[in-house]
This record gives C-alpha cells, structure tokens and sequence, in this order.
C-alpha cells in the first residue's frame, strides 16, 4: 500500500480497491479510514497469494463489509468539548463551564461504575457460573458444561449486537423493541435519557448485554449431562430471540407493558432482572427438565457432584459478580446503587442461614453445597428487590427465600420427579418468584420513591407483581415448549444413550477434562 | 519367594513404612485403593438426596521378599497397622515364580 502527499492511499498489490482519497479533515475520520483502507487492501491481496477455500474469501469479505458498515452507522461522538477555565471569561460562561465540568464528573463516576459492574456481570457467567454448574456435574460432563455458559459469551453477543439489544431497548411496542437500533446503529457515547441520564448509550447497551448472556446460561442446569451441543447452540438462539427479548423489552424497555419507571400498564417492580432473568431462565429450565426426559439412571444411580470446590469458587464468584448485577441496575453511581449494593448482600447472608438452618434441622447436618446454594437462592430473590428495599427487609428477604429454595430442591423436587439436574427451577425458577412478589411487600418509598409496597399499605403493587410474574412464567412455558419441538424435530435435542454414558466432553469435545496422565 | 500383600487403614501407612524400615525392607509398590471387608460406609449428602458410599479408601502395600524374611515382615505390618477396630485390614502372602531386575536382568532372589 503506498502513501501519497496529498494524502491519498493506493493499494500498491494492485487490487481491485485502486485509490482511496482521505475522508474529511479530522485527524480520527481519516486514520479511521485510513485503517480500514489498509485491513481490507491488506487482506484482499494476501488472499490473492495464498490459496483458501472460497468459503473463507466469502467471510472474510463479509466480515470487513459488516465491520465497516457498522462503524459508518455508528455516529462518533459529538463530544462535550474540554471546558477550561479563564479568569478574563464573563461570569455567566465560567458558570456554563462549570456546570459542564459538574456534569462530567457525575458522568465520568457513573460511566466507570457501570464499566465496572458490566465486567462484574460477566463474570458471574464466566467463570462464575461455569465453575458452579461445572462442579455439580460428574467428571465426564464438566468440560461440556462449562463450555454451554462460555459459548453463550460469544453467542449472545453477536446476537446483541446484530439485534438483539434492538429489540429490547428500541421503542416498539408494549411487548418488544423495535429496529431502530440494529446492528447498534444510533448506540453511541451520547446517553439515553430515557435510560440513563448520564452514561454513554454505549456504556447502558453492554451493561445489558451482560444480562442476556447470563440468562439462557442458567436454564443450561436443567439438561446438564444430556443436551446436545448442536441443540444447545439453536436452542440458545431462539430462546433469546422469542423468550429473553420480550421479557425484557416489557420490564424494562420503552413503552414495556409492564415497566415501573417508564409508564407501563402493570407496572411491576424489578430492579435487577427478577423476572425478566431467573423467573424465565428458571420456568424454561422446569420445561426443558420435563420435555428432556431424566438423565440415563436417575435416580437410582448415584451421580454426587464430582467437585464441590470447583462450585464453592464458582459461587463465592456469583456473590461478588452480584454486587455488579443488583448494585449496577441503578444505572449510577450513586446512593441507589449503595442501597442496592446492601440489600443484595444482606440478602445472599442471610438466606445462607435460612438454608443452612433448614438443612440442619431437617436434614441432618449443615452441607457446604447448601451454603453455597443458599447463597444464590438468596442472590436470585433479592434480585428484584435490591433498589426497592431497606437493608432490614433483605435480610428477611433472605431468609425466607434460603428455607424456600431449600425445600423446593431437597423436597419437592423428589416428590415430584423431575431431573432438573443443577436445581435451575428449584433457585431461580422458585426464588425469582418468590422475590418478585416480596418486593411487593417490602418495597418501600424512602428507599425508591418508585416503589412501594404492601407494608406501606399500597396492596396494588402486590398484584401487579403476580401479574409480572405470571407473564413471564407464561411467556417461558410457551416459548420453551415452541423451540424445544423445533428443535427436537428437526436435530434432536438429546445426546444417544452411547453418548450420555461416555460424557459429553468426550462425545461432544473430544477432550477430556481431567486427562489421566503420568508424569514424565 | 513370596509376595506380601497388605491392606490397610490410610492413617497407618506411615507407622507401617518405619517398621518396615527397622527390619531392613527396602523395596515396596504402594497403591492407593477403596475397599470394604466388614466395614460398613458412610452416607453424603447433596443437596437433600443421600449417597450411600461403601467402597472406603484404603492403602495396599506390595513387596516380594525372600521367604526367610516373610514372617518377619507379616509380624511387623500387622502390629504397627493394627488399631483393634474392624477395617484394619489384611494381609495375603502367595508364592512367586521368579523375579527380574530391569536394569541388569539378575534373577531370583538376587533380583530383590
């Protein structure tokens, strides 16, 4: 590639790009371009030199295609401008500077705690929740395990950013988005007011995008040890698509039918994700367990997790990520987000003891997969309450919640039957509900004058809670029986008994997660 | 020669090595195994359900000796393995054909 004076760039391999003239005055416009210029003259001539298959010239023609497009659409950033002082400016300008500097200091502090807790969140899928479920499983499922959570990284992703975050935060209608945002276009530095005030658009979009990714995540509990990863892959896709984005478009999106702050006919309270994550996540997951089928030799064959260390760590990682989860649904930096950060804390404490106690009265002695598990059963119900409630009323939260989700596993669950393998339903599925309908009781307006509930003497709230949470029981049981069928029919979802029985890392991976090797 | 198979208590491997060492043994295979005799198991529990573990973990020595040694041997495993308790475990003693040295293809009891 050859540089010109006057600023003009020729591809010098002689391909079919020829000449390009610098795009504008700006330094960043015409570097930006200049790069560009370079990736795909630079690609194009290597693909000319060595031989590939044509499908591979195809994608990566695509892929250069798609990645300058997108960058066209997305509009830079118009800036606020650097606002120095001069003491020989008039009064009124200085005031004007300083109430931009003010407003970029409380955008610059909500901007990197969003950052942070959008790190935090992802966290929680991995390694958080991929060593949590990884644990759970048998020796010879933990690599397939941990792979359907990390797969969900890249796959939600792509599928965010195509149109995903479209259709749930563009303005639609009451049940989802619109178009106006896809392929991010319009999602730049500038905020969303009807978001966030002060935080780049940006910054909101993969926030959320961390939620959609943790979501289809947990529902992976419920056919651990027997889905296919093929199945798993269009299974993920579609429930996103048809489940995850109209759940959230309704809580939490423009226009949403059931969004508290932005005016929806049922609005229901749910600070973090209540419904739209573990109530959907967890129903879907009782569906899949039902429709799946138990795995090979449940229950009579013994399958104990093959390492509760590894979920201990992967635990410990949910409660810390979590404070990312509920602190950062405040979408600030500020006293909600304190609040909220205590609440989820109390809430993960004290539903440890409700478990454990539980555990220790009625079954004998006090587990450390019931701790941890009472953990995020409490993590999962203070959820939707986390930016509604006093630290006290998390507690009980907690605690109610740590008993509830304890029975609901160690009880109900064998009771009725079903092989939902890492318990999804019996703590998110249970605890999601029952989190949504507390935080009609508990929320108080001194806390968020948003909400307020039952003990404040407002019995509305309450119903409007059942109605959020039935919506979202209805929504998952009908979208997840939908796909499972499609996807069942045309590549089935389960793995053949040969597979089941050699493990899915070795059947699905070819690798092995523990390689029984002497040393050398 | 006879080959001296002994199962034991984890917790008396150590015990067991430093007699063994006292009489002048010096070769020994050291396995790491589950097993029962009499003794009964425990349960686990996770979340709610029980698991019924009935294979313990056990250590097993092996070591071929020459026969004036064996009586010897089996005194000293047995008293320093032994704790009075069921799950102590046994010893086995069968004869051996021959014995190769890899290193310099010595055989029988020159190769021990």
């Amino acid at each position: 590639m050859g540089h010109r004076a006057n600023g003009t760039l020729t591809c010098l391999g002689k391909c079919e790009r020829g000449t390009m003239h610098g795009a504008g005055n700006e330094d960043n416009g015409t570097s930006r371009d200049r790069i560009h210029f370079a990736a795909r003259c630079t690609a194009t001539t290597l693909l000319r030199q060595v031989h590939m298959r044509k499908s591979l010239i195809l994608w990566l023609v695509m892929f250069c295609a798609i990645a300058s497009a997108g960058s066209a659409l997305a509009q830079t950033a118009a800036g606020a401008g650097s606002a120095t002082l001069q003491s020989s400016d008039s009064l009124e300008s200085r005031l004007a500077k300083v109430e931009l500097q003010a407003a970029e200091a409380k955008s610059s502090a909500d901007n990197a705690w969003m950052l942070t807790s959008s790190a935090l969140v992802l966290m929680m899928t991995g390694p958080g929740l991929a060593l949590f479920y990884g644990g759970l499983v048998r020796k010879k499922n933990v690599l397939g395990t941990m792979m359907q959570s990390f797969t969900l990284m890249a796959l939600v992703t792509v599928l965010w950013a195509v149109a995903g975050y479209s259709l749930c935060f563009g303005s639609g209608n009451s049940f989802v988005g619109g178009f106006e945002n896809v392929l991010l276009s319009h999602v730049t530095s500038q905020p969303d007011p009807d978001y966030s005030a002060t935080i780049p658009e940006q910054t909101f979009m993969v926030y959320q995008l961390m939620f959609a990714i943790i979501t289809p995540a947990l529902i992976t509990g419920a056919f651990a040890e027997r889905m296919k990863f093929s199945a798993l892959v269009w299974f993920m896709t579609l429930w996103s698509i048809l489940v995850y984005f109209p759940m959230a478009h309704m809580v939490w999106g423009k226009g949403g039918l059931l969004n508290a702050a932005l005016g929806g006919m049922f609005p229901t309270l749910d600070f973090a994700g209540g419904t739209v994550v573990h109530v959907t996540s967890g129903v879907s997951a009782l569906v899949c367990a039902l429709y799946l089928g138990k795995r090979l030799g449940y229950p009579h064959t013994p399958m104990p997790p093959h390492s509760v260390v590894l979920s201990f760590i992967g635990a410990s990682l949910l409660w810390v990520g979590w404070f990312g989860f509920n602190a950062g649904s405040a979408l600030g930096s500020g006293s909600l987000g304190t609040s909220a950060f205590v609440a989820t804390h109390f809430g993960a404490a004290a539903a440890v003891i409700g478990w454990t106690s539980t555990e220790w009265w009625r079954g004998g002695r006090p587990t450390v997969l019931g701790a941890i598990s009472g953990a995020v059963a409490g993590l999962v119900a203070i959820t939707p309450a986390s930016g509604f409630v006093t630290p006290i009323s998390a507690l009980i939260i907690g605690l109610i919640a740590g008993a509830f989700c304890y029975v609901m596993v160690a009880k109900v669950k064998a009771r009725f039957g079903y092989d939902d393998s890492l318990d999804a339903f019996g703590v998110h599925g249970a605890g999601g509900t029952i989190g949504a309908l507390l935080t009609g009781i508990f929320a108080a307006k001194a806390v968020n004058p948003l909400g307020s509930g039952l003990l404040e003497g407002n019995a509305r709230q309450l119903g409007n809670q059942a109605i959020g949470v039935l919506i979202a029981w209805g929504l998952a049981i009908a979208g997840t029986l939908i796909i499972l069928f499609l996807v069942d029919k045309t590549i089935g979802l389960r793995v053949s008994e040969e597979h089941e029985t050699q493990g899915l890392d070795l059947s699905q991976h070819g690798e092995e997660g523990y390689s029984w090797e002497l040393p050398a | 020669m006879t080959k001296v198979e002994a199962i034991i208590q984890p917790a008396k491997l150590e015990a067991v090595k430093s007699a063994l060492h006292e009489i002048g043994v010096e070769g020994m295979t050291v396995l790491e195994a589950r097993g029962h005799g009499r003794q009964k198991g425990h349960t686990e529990v996770y979340r709610g359900r029980e698991y019924a573990v009935d294979l313990i973990p056990k250590v097993k020595l092996e070591m071929v000796l020459a026969d004036s040694m064996v009586d010897k041997v089996v005194q000293a495993i047995a008293n320093s393995a032994r704790s009075g308790k069921i799950g102590d475990g046994k010893i086995f003693l069968t004869h051996i054909d021959d014995a190769i040295r890899i290193r310099n293809d010595e055989r029988g009891e020159y190769a021990l």
